[in-house]
């Protein structure tokens, strides 16, 4: 699913450069559950970037699905990211303007899915995650782990084989960030591959595999027993 | 993505800060308003003009003649055969001697105006007869001196009595009154009725002029005017031997030059009303900035979602488009509104064309592509990862 070659993401700040990442290579198969575990500043955020196609890196290959990355387009990144990636994050990045079904019809809405099909898309997807009765309500309206949870829905309606989570429990208090891990654990077991970034070990053991980066570095890739 | 939803996404996210798209629109409304209204007053004021020109006949052709400086001269008599030799083309010609007079009647007198002239100019000019008769062949073969008055005169001199038949002396001639002219102004003084007419041929010799200088001809129909005119033309270049001893010209020519003039007007009442227009598409491009600055974390997250450059860039550049055509429409509404009732004031008739109304309603739409292309390519082209980093 995932092929990464000795990637690396070099930020110039004037004089002095930031490696974020400093050659990383890495495959994840599909239908895997991997978790990517580190200090703050590590180069965990900027990882799933690359991952994500939100971030062009500075030299390495990348690949999805069989697809090089690397030397694709603006446009076509927006498709990679359209069909194979669905986005989870730390501060949940609903539109606030929007309903709960309008956020999860987004990606639809950019894929070209019609009108009524679309919303019909969007209503099972609210399902799955347990709001099919907040349909109609705004952000604002929904505790952090309902918001949590309409943007899983978001990740899963236009069906991607692939789910980025970059720290989706980290604004949320332990009772719902539980509920949110138990939804992606179930995400895992239909068959979905799944990059979580936490840096919070008990929730990294829940997944299969646990690879700490330290400096733009893999320290460590091993998996759970 | 259809093009219709964007539409409605705009119209969504222009609901969502009504006051701000108002205050927006402000400028467009005023800019399309005033567009509207100054055209509409000009062009009612110069359709009044023409109107009032149409109705005197726009077949109507004037010929002045130069006779000073000149060895030759134009004998009226040779103008009026060569009218009678065309009356397929030429409906009427009548020779025009003007001069100011004075006019007894017993020991009233007054001072009015005085015209010489020939059986066709009642035709020509609209001058019909109440009383008694016109001008005819014989009064100017003849040289009589019989006269006919407008109202102004007849009311001055006479004061309600039956003037046909009785006499009145100019400068020092007596007169016989033969004829009372309809009256066409009130009966005002210094009006089309405060005038008297007499025999072309009896003017010349009462004002020692040496011949006619102004000629009012009336063509067959709109068709004749241009071979009418050619004819008098050549008629007195042969004459004459010189072009700038006279000039032939017609009332549409005069029209013309009015409808000329009307377009220059338009042109710069329309081009100053246009400049607010301009402004207000700056006040869109200025409040577009504002949006896309604000709402960078939003087009990072729709980005994010597989948005691609246009659609992002379609986005906001239908919500542009469509505040400032709401503000076209709002301000061709209230642009009518102001010229009616400024029109109302000035008694003229200021309903602007369709053709006004649909080209300051394009107008605003383009300024709405114009003003919002800037703003609209700068959130296209923001980097997902640094829109989303955005608090
Ligand atoms: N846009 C940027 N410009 C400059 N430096 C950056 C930029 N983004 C990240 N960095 C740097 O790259 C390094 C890795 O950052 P990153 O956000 O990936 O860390 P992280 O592991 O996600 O940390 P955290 O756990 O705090 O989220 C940091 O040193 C950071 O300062
Ligand atoms: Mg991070």
């Amino acid at each position: 699913m995932i092929k990464i070659e000795d990637m690396k993401k070099i930020y110039k700040m004037g004089s002095n450069e930031v490696h974020a990442l400093d050659g990383i290579s890495l495959h994840v198969k599909e239908e895997e559950f991997v978790s990517i575990v580190g200090p703050s500043g590590s180069g965990k955020s900027t990882l799933m970037n690359m991952i994500g196609c939100l971030d062009k890196p500075t030299s390495g290959k990348y690949s999805i699905d069989g697809k090089e990355v690397s030397k694709m387009k603006d446009n076509e990144l927006a498709d990679i990211r359209n069909n194979k990636i669905g986005f989870v994050f730390q501060s949940f990045n609903l539109l606030p303007k929007l309903t709960a079904v309008e956020n999860v019809e987004l990606p639809l809405v950019y894929m070209g899915v019609g009108r009524s099909e679309r919303y019909k898309m969007a209503v099972d997807a609210l399902k799955q995650v347990g709001l099919s009765n907040r349909l109609d309500h705004k952000p604002n309206e929904l505790s952090g782990g309902q918001q949590q949870r309409v943007a899983i829905a978001r990740a899963l309606s236009s069906k991607p084989p692939l789910i980025l989570a970059d720290e989706p429990t980290g604004a949320l208090d332990t009772k719902s960030g539980d509920e949110i891990m138990n939804m992606i654990k179930e995400l895992h077991s239909s068959g979905k591959t799944i990059v979580l970034i936490t840096h919070e070990l008990y929730i990294a053991e829940q997944s299969k595999r646990i690879i700490t980066l330290r400096d733009g570095k893999i320290l460590e890739d091993r998996g759970v027993v | 993505m259809k093009w219709l939803e964007s539409v409605f996404m705009a119209l969504k996210s222009i609901g969502s800060n009504k006051v701000r798209s108002a205050l927006t629109m402000l400028g467009i409304i005023i800019g399309v308003s005033s567009v509207i209204t100054m055209v509409s007053l000009v062009q009612g004021s110069t359709r009044e003009v023409t109107d009032q020109f149409k109705s005197m006949g726009t077949n109507n052709i004037t010929v002045s003649i130069m006779t000073w400086g000149s060895t030759r001269s134009v004998d009226p008599e040779d103008m009026v055969e060569l009218a009678d030799d065309n009356i397929d083309i030429i409906e009427g010609l009548a020779p025009l001697v003007n001069s100011g007079g004075t006019v007894k009647v017993g020991r009233d007198n007054i001072s009015t105006r005085v015209q010489g002239t020939n059986k066709a100019y009642g035709v020509i000019n609209n001058h019909n007869v109440t009383q008694g008769r016109f001008i005819n062949v014989l009064d100017t073969e003849r040289r009589l001196k019989v006269a006919l008055i407008g109202s102004y005169v007849a009311n001055e001199l006479f004061n309600g009595k039956n003037p046909l038949g009785e006499t009145i002396k100019i400068d020092g001639q007596p007169f016989t009154v033969v004829g009372l002219l309809k009256e066409k102004a009130g009966g005002a003084q210094h009006s089309d009725d405060d005038v008297i007419i007499i025999p072309y041929t009896t003017a010349l010799r009462l004002t020692r002029a040496e011949s006619v200088d102004t000629y009012f001809v009336q063509a067959k129909n709109a068709e004749t005017v241009d071979v009418a005119i050619e004819k008098l033309e050549s008629f007195l270049l042969e004459t004459l031997k010189d072009p700038n001893f006279f000039s032939v010209y017609n009332q549409a020519e005069f029209l013309e030059n009015l409808k000329e003039v009307q377009g220059t007007l338009t042109l710069m009442l329309g081009g100053i009303a246009g400049i607010s227009l301009l402004v207000g598409g700056i006040g869109i491009m200025n409040i577009m900035l504002v949006s896309v600055t604000e709402r960078t974390k939003e087009i990072g997250i729709r980005k994010a979602l597989g948005a691609k450059r246009r659609n992002i860039l379609q986005q906001f550049l239908i919500e542009s488009v469509v505040v400032s055509s709401i503000g076209g429409i709002l301000g061709i509404l209230s642009g009518i509104g102001i010229a009616k009732l400024i029109g109302n004031f000035m008694k003229i008739n200021a309903s602007p064309s369709l053709f006004i109304i649909m080209l300051s309603f394009s107008f605003s739409a383009v300024i709405g592509v114009f003003f919002g292309l800037y703003p609209a390519n700068k959130a296209s082209k923001l980097n997902p990862i640094q829109a989303l980093r955005v608090e």
